[in-house]
């Protein structure tokens, strides 16, 4: 058994997690043909990579088959529901920053708030009879924000991509998604809910409470993060 | 550990007990018409409820209650008055809490019937309570009711009403509301800018929302604005009503004395007035029986009337053993048109022998 770490298998939030790495001793590299997801570590022993996407290192870090793993906040908190229980955070590693926000269109200058969210959602209702649709993938997330935020008659519409654009298409009145800089809310008319955003988050380096440690093992891991941290 | 074949045991026992009252046993879908429940909670239900799918049906929720079934069941072909029992699994996804079971066994008594509303409550309460007796539980009991009168009968507008109405089972959305309308919390710098007509935006108008929408909206604000604040003696009121938390008779005692200057809620007071005479008539002991106006407030929406419900005094873990309430409204939503005064109770047999284990 080796300890392993799990990191986003393409793209900037790979590359990124790399250089985190190497700035402090540890090389991590992808080995073979460009289509394998195969990896190599140099700068510390018994540790093995893992490369794969990055929506799936939460659940591989909850079930112990990760010991480590480098995924966004959001993503985290959408799909584990008892997170605080089987993984902790060990780091924020300083990029691949994003909130989770609530948009409308901007020409409701009416809908500052959750509380006009509601009223709006209400007025809406009676005039359609349908329910206030907003497109998201996040929906746990979502639901909850709302349900702390004492909103009711919205509908929570599945959308996995191009999420600004289901207002225009009529799709969606409304949406919830990940925004880094607020420019693809703006081509679309649309503007954020002026309080906080639902989440925020950034990628950050994990540790599973429930994966097996040996005796060994525990060597290693106590080496990593003095490593990472220190 | 208590095993399947030991609870449905006891369900059987529980429903043979209801049928000896008077109750016919029914049996319901455990697949609903996801539709018919989101329309009913919204959203949050699917916080709460399994949702499946299959390709012609579309949307299906495993049933998280029995009420709502049967009351569809006795809307579209029951004979009046009717009693029904039943028991078998409601399904509740659980997210937040590991150690709560998301399958379990309920036993439920369900009484239709016009003539004597306080007498059928205390039917239902009766025997529930018997059922639950040598347990030794804590009851708690409580009246939808009371609150919604109590802002009907507020001084104010109609709007006003209507949002306090809907978020009766919000207590955090509600108090919000009511601090706004009461003037305690100030309009934000860009709400008067709204107000004023000082808001303009370039941007156009996408999606199905109309621009009348907006202006209609904004009016209900400036209306709103304009509108006098809800006094804060009629706020001290609902937080007097809101407070009340005592045994019934001096629970009873406290609410008169709040309907005098809150006249509003006088029939509701006298209709939980009849409510303990009916109780005491079934052998209830209402001079130790809890009245809590707030409580029932956070539980499922559809009570409106009596709540109750028992829980263990020394295992403050455990859900409610057993709870139920009235529910006139659900009958009128389920029952395109027609209506009927409803109330019943549940029973969680895994739970009682859970706790009888115990002792």
């Amino acid at each position: 058994m080796s300890v392993k770490l799990g990191v986003p298998s393409k793209g900037r939030l790979m590359e990124k997690t790399f250089d985190w790495f190497n700035q402090r001793g540890i090389s991590l590299t992808r080995t073979g043909s460009e289509r394998e997801y195969a990896g190599a570590v140099n700068g510390v022993r018994g540790v093995s990579l893992v490369l794969l996407s990055a929506g799936e290192v939460p659940r591989e870090l909850a079930t112990g088959r990760l010991h480590f793993g480098v995924t966004g906040t959001d993503l985290v908190q959408e799909r584990l529901p008892l997170w605080e229980q089987q993984i902790e955070p060990v780091q924020e590693l300083g990029f691949g920053h994003a909130d989770l926000v609530l948009a409308v269109p901007k020409a409701w200058i009416d809908v500052d708030t959750l509380d006009d969210l509601d009223a709006a959602a209400t007025a809406f209702r009676a005039v359609h009879n349908m329910r206030l649709r907003i497109a998201t993938k996040y929906h746990r997330l979502v639901r909850e924000h709302l349900r702390h935020g004492g909103v009711a008659d919205y509908a929570l519409v599945d959308s996995q991509g191009a999420t600004e654009g289901t207002v225009a298409n009529e799709t969606a009145e409304a949406i919830a998604d990940i925004t880094s800089s607020g420019e693809t809310l703006r081509a679309n008319h649309l503007k954020v809910l002026g309080e906080e955003p639902i989440l925020r988050s950034q990628a950050t380096l994990w540790r599973s409470r429930v994966a097996p440690v040996s005796a060994s093992d525990r060597v290693v891991i106590d080496g990593l993060i003095a490593q990472l941290t220190g | 550990m208590i095993t399947r074949a030991q609870t449905l045991a006891r369900a059987a026992e529980l429903r043979a007990r209801f049928e000896a009252a008077g109750a016919v046993p029914v049996e319901t879908p455990i697949l609903q018409s996801a539709e018919t429940l989101l329309d009913l909670y919204g959203e949050e239900i699917r916080a709460r409820a399994y949702v499946t799918s299959d390709a012609l049906r579309g949307e299906q929720m495993l049933r998280p209650d029995f009420t709502v079934p049967v009351v569809q069941m006795h809307m579209a072909d029951g004979a009046e008055p009717a009693r029904y029992t039943y028991s078998g699994e409601v399904f509740r996804r659980q997210e937040h809490d590991p150690d709560r079971a998301n399958e379990y066994v309920q036993v439920g008594y369900e009484v239709f019937d016009r003539a004597n509303p306080a007498a059928s409550d205390a039917e239902v309460f009766a025997l529930i309570a018997q059922a639950v007796a040598p347990l030794n539980l804590r009851a708690a009991t409580g009246d939808i009711g009371l609150l919604t009168a109590a802002v009907r009968g507020l001084k104010t507008t109609t709007p006003r009403k209507a949002a306090l109405l809907r978020h009766i089972w919000r207590p955090r959305r509600f108090r919000a509301l009511l601090d706004r309308f009461s003037g305690r919390v100030p309009l934000s710098a860009r709400r008067e800018k709204l107000l004023a007509g000082d808001v303009a935006c370039d941007a156009p108008l996408v999606g199905k929302r109309t621009q009348a929408e907006i202006d209609r909206r904004i009016q209900t604000l400036r209306d709103d604005a304009k509108a006098p604040p809800v006094s804060a003696a009629e706020v001290d009121l609902l937080d007097a009503l809101l407070g009340v938390r005592e045994t019934l008779p001096f629970a009873l005692e406290q609410l008169r004395d709040i309907a005098v200057d809150l006249p509003s809620i006088s029939s509701a007071v006298d209709g939980i007035s009849r409510r303990a005479e009916a109780l005491a008539a079934r052998g209830v002991d209402v001079e130790n029986l809890p009245f809590e106006t707030s409580f029932g407030r956070t539980s499922m929406e559809y009570y409106d009337g009596f709540v109750f419900g028992f829980f263990s005094p020394n295992r403050a873990d455990l859900p409610a053993l057993a709870t139920g309430g009235r529910y006139d409204a659900l009958t009128r939503r389920l029952g395109q048109g027609a209506e009927i005064p409803a109330v019943g109770g549940v029973l969680r047999p895994g739970l009682m022998l859970e706790l009888e284990a115990q002792a």
